[in-house]
């Protein structure tokens, strides 16, 4: 839902969400390139399951919750991201099994 | 690292900042703790890497003013701690916080929160569905990551905020489909009141106006004095539905929505801490009761900055520097009449830069449907309470929000009630026929954000065997 205007060029990284390899630059937050992903959500909600995506991008509202190189409920605003890193989105709530 | 310091400082925006470096300029140890990897708060977000690209030129004066203030902060000699959450204050001062995984206790004789404002709360029909977000948060976007709404993105709300970014938007090639503006009707003629004691702000005016113009210039569609508004799609955000005043009602398609109702201050460290707040009328919010050096009615824990009443970021800094010389006369580095006299020019400049605001706060007050959503709504976005449950709920025997918080959960999420608590308090204030302020808010405990039992167990690593 969102574009970057400028292309990150010769420092750009790679970090991995869901698995996929995705384009990102230094300074920039892990919600940032998750806005610019065609899904558009980043987790889903352990009451009913419904989608969210970053809302507030500035660590208030915690809807960016996801998961960072295995740690879980991460807040993604808050996260600059970093060459290699794993994202995983959240799927409703966690179980011990996980 | 040492583990004490004369003054912790919670928050590098501008109020930290400046408090920072009037502290260590009077030789206190100061440690400046702050969730962002970088210096500058929201408004000065990113500056550091900001400024030497080609975007900081469309970004404005008033971000790029932000350059200096962080490289300043930088040379000051603070132990500047980013990256790191503060969750818990104990009397003495021992300060709780994670950084990187791992928690630990700091200790200071005093305390400066600067913690800033976050966007008032908009709760309405659909605005948990993603695509909405706030105008705040796409200006972080646009500030931190470059990034714009992919397609013509819908506007609704008021303030300066969303005139500011809507122009930064147009000039960095973003395209806008209309603004719904929710200013109420009669709102310029209340405000006009207030005019003559903001006049010395003139400059702070034009640049108001010349938003306005370049975004009627710009041919941006604006509807008036919109009342509701309802999100709608299957998974995201499809469709926007709004009516405004007079009736008129309409459906238009939507990718992406950015709210924005004015801001309040942050308040969940100074509740936690016991300090005292009051209702501010004119701001529709609560704010902690001050003295004139902006301590709080616990000794030496102070707020500068918005979190002290919304002023914006030139309030902000004398605040910072006001307090920071207060906490130097009490732990003797400075004598009462030297921070008197280094006090007068600040407390100057502080009425200075808060001259416009009662005129602003009267343009911008809430609308008064903000406070009252329509049953369907999610109050509570995080245990998703609607507002038709808290309203019910409220009429079975004169609860309060920490009463409905326990009944139905709302404020129990990882936001701890940072989006709700408003809402829940002018939903059960017009429930049962009271005044907002005198339903009062939830009662805030630490931790302050959530701690995970891992960062729990790294701080016992560090407790000095009993």
């Amino acid at each position: 839902m969102f574009r970057k205007l400028h292309d990150p060029g010769p420092q750009a990284v790679t970090i991995f969400i869901d698995g996929r390899p995705v384009v990102a630059e230094p300074g920039e937050s892990v919600a940032a390139v998750l806005l610019r992903q065609q899904e558009g959500w980043n987790r889903t909600t352990p009451v009913s399951q419904s989608p969210r995506a970053p809302y507030c991008m500035m660590g208030v509202c915690f809807e960016c919750l996801v998961e960072i190189d295995g740690q879980g409920s991460v807040q993604s605003c808050l996260t600059p991201v970093a060459a290699g890193m794993r994202i995983a989105r959240q799927q409703g709530r966690r179980s011990l099994s996980a | 690292m040492s583990e004490h310091t004369d003054l912790l400082i919670v928050g590098a925006g501008p109020a930290g900042m400046a408090a920072a470096i009037a502290a260590r300029r009077h030789g206190l140890s100061v440690r400046l703790v702050d969730e962002q990897p970088a210096p500058g708060g929201q408004i000065w977000r990113g500056i550091e890497t900001v400024a030497a690209t080609p975007r900081a030129a469309r970004l404005g004066e008033s971000y790029l003013s932000g350059a200096d203030r962080a490289a300043a902060f930088r040379a000051c000699g603070a132990l500047y701690e980013p990256e790191s959450q503060l969750w818990q204050i104990e009397p003495g001062f021992r300060a709780f916080i994670t950084r990187g995984g791992k928690a630990r206790i700091v200790t200071a004789e005093a305390i400066i929160l600067a913690t800033g404002a976050q966007e008032r709360p908009v709760p309405f029909p659909g605005w948990t569905l993603p695509g909405v977000l706030t105008v705040g948060a796409a200006q972080i976007l646009l500030k931190t990551a470059d990034s714009v709404p992919e397609k013509p993105v819908w506007i609704a709300g008021c303030g300066p905020l969303p005139l500011l970014y809507m122009t930064q938007l147009l000039a960095a090639g973003g395209r806008i489909a209309g603004f719904l503006d929710t200013t109420a009707r009669g709102r310029v003629r209340a405000a006009l009141r207030h005019l003559p004691q903001g006049l010395g702000r003139l400059g702070d005016l034009m640049k108001g106006l010349s938003w306005s113009l370049a975004l009627r210039r710009a041919g941006i569609p604006t509807i008036r004095h919109v009342t509701e508004l309802v999100a709608e799609g299957e998974g995201r955000l499809q469709r926007l539905r709004y009516r405004a005043e007079d009736g008129r009602e309409a459906e238009v398609p939507a990718e992406v929505l950015l709210v924005h109702e004015g801001v309040v201050p942050n308040i969940h460290a100074a509740l936690a801490l016991g300090c005292a707040v009051r209702w501010h009328a004119g701001q529709h919010c609560y704010v902690p009761v001050l003295d004139a050096w902006g301590e709080t009615t616990q000794a030496n824990i102070f707020i500068a900055g918005d979190g002290a009443g919304i002023g914006g970021a030139e309030a902000a800094e004398p605040r910072g520097r006001l307090a920071a010389l207060r906490v130097a006369a009490r732990l003797g580095r400075l004598d009462d009449a030297a921070a008197e006299l280094a006090a007068a020019p600040e407390r100057g400049a502080l009425s200075g830069a808060l001259a416009l605001r009662p005129f602003l706060d009267a343009l911008y007050a809430p609308r008064p449907q903000l406070h009252a959503p329509p049953d369907e709504t999610l109050v509570c976005r995080c245990e998703e309470v609607t507002a038709g449950e808290l309203r019910a709920r409220a009429l079975e025997g004169r609860p309060g929000p920490n009463q409905l918080k326990a009944f139905t959960r709302a404020g129990m999420g990882p936001c701890q009630g940072r989006q709700c608590g408003y809402a829940m308090a002018h939903i059960v204030a017009a429930a049962q026929g009271r005044p907002v302020e005198e339903v009062g808010f939830y009662r805030i405990r630490p931790p302050l954000k959530p701690v995970t039992l891992g960062e729990l167990a790294s701080l016992d690593e560090q407790e000095p065997a009993a």
